[in-house]
């Protein structure tokens, strides 16, 4: 039988080629055939989700409820002292220097990544500002909303933290940081659905040990993480409630 | 979680000039409470996390609850939640959160929080009922930065309902 693998649609060319070298690497530790595809878009991969064509995912925080609550998945592990947080930006002319200097009206450039968009909303309440009184502009990578804020098409912008590190240093010297998010509680986490739980302490035994594995570490320096950390229900189980209070 | 006794406020933990109030929570417990007039600005970027039992004592804090309250880790861990209930809050919104708790709903709302230092923070807060295998554990509530203009919505409503 071959599991069918997917990563969250969330990430840069840069870390996605580090996915594939960590499916080669998983597929020889735990003896599974196990297929990785990458889905364009969050539509798209909730869609294999609902039609139970994934065993295995990287999920964003945000479809944690869903996958938990609805199609029976299981937390296994997440990246040690790695979470998901959010910055909100202005280009470096803007004459915005606070949160609350934000008017109704703005215009909001973000991506479809949507923990990091519900941790940006937050960040902007503060102002006042919600779905109803400001204009999204969708763009469909991080670089594009740091262009959207440069040509000073948007006002402000959402990004990944991880991926506003990422952007060239001559890109984000033309950007300003109003906010950095801190919120620390929000992780991406590797989760198995109903049809690989029997192989679950096979799985995780495999990842937990893999920093001490020949060739775990190389996998790992391309994943741009140290070591993987096994997530219990009950972490799963608060995140969700936590992620179902900040969806209000 | 061992329930503690809750203590009455102290002039040394307070910062100013202060006005001394004698609160009644739901329980029947009473608590003397000193309060001073200035607000602490929350965080940027931060929320502030914690878990009750099914009595609203808190099993759980993050740091930015410990750093914003006041408290340490070990007086909030096994305090009643409202250790933070400040006297210009009215009940009746503590009592719009329980029963819209016991509906089974997310409750939100503005509160103003009393700090150990008798100072004051205001939060927007949701709360949550945790529930694992159809049993309630307990509640989750989540505070982030409310905006200026919520707050003074808040400061003139709130004396008009007790």
């Amino acid at each position: 039988m071959t599991y069918q693998f997917t990563v969250s649609p969330d990430f840069t060319p840069d870390h996605l080629s580090g996915w594939y070298i960590f499916n080669t690497w998983l597929q020889k530790a735990v003896d599974l055939h196990i297929h990785l595809h990458i889905y364009d878009d969050f539509l798209q991969q909730r869609n294999a989700i609902e039609a139970d064509n994934v065993d295995l995912i990287y999920a964003n925080p945000f479809d944690a409820a869903m996958l938990v609550r609805e199609k029976g998945f299981r937390a296994l592990a997440k990246p040690a002292g790695k979470a998901d947080e959010a910055v909100i930006c202005v280009a470096e002319a803007s004459s915005y220097q606070r949160v609350e200097d934000l008017p109704a009206g703005i215009r909001l450039a973000t991506t479809d990544d949507p923990d990091v968009h519900l941790m940006g909303m937050i960040m902007l309440e503060p102002a006042n500002l919600n779905a109803e009184n400001i204009t999204t502009v969708q763009c469909d990578t991080y670089v594009l909303v740091a262009k959207e804020l440069i040509k000073q098409s948007s006002d402000a912008g959402i990004f990944l933290e991880e991926a506003f590190n990422d952007l060239s240093s001559i890109i984000r010297r033309q950007l300003r940081v109003l906010v950095r998010g801190q919120i620390q509680l929000v992780h991406h986490c590797l989760m198995i659905g109903p049809s690989l739980q029997p192989h679950r302490q096979q799985l995780l035994q495999a990842l937990l040990t893999m920093a001490e594995d020949a060739k775990g570490p190389g996998v790992l320096e391309a994943l741009m993480f140290s070591r993987w950390e096994e997530v219990e229900e009950e972490e799963m189980e608060f995140m969700i409630d936590l992620m179902d209070t900040l969806n209000t | 979680m061992e329930k503690h006794a809750l203590r009455d406020m102290v002039p040394q933990d307070v910062v100013g000039t202060y006005r001394e109030h004698t609160l009644t929570y739901y329980d029947g417990a009473k608590r003397t409470i000193l309060v001073v007039d200035e607000e602490v600005p929350y965080p940027e970027g931060r929320l502030i996390v914690s878990t009750t039992d099914p009595e609203g004592i808190i099993t759980h804090a993050n740091q930015s609850f410990v750093n914003m309250s006041g408290y340490s880790m070990e007086e909030l861990l096994g305090a009643p939640h409202y250790i933070l209930r400040h006297p210009d809050m009215p009940p009746l919104a503590f009592k719009g959160l329980w029963d819209t708790l016991a509906r089974g709903e997310k409750w939100q709302g503005f509160v103003k929080n009393l700090r150990k230092d008798g100072r004051y923070y205001w939060v927007k807060a949701t709360v949550v009922a945790n529930i694992r295998n159809g049993v309630l554990m307990g509640y989750t509530s989540v505070r982030r930065k409310p905006s200026r203009q919520k707050i003074a919505e808040c400061e003139k409503l709130y004396p008009t309902l007790f």
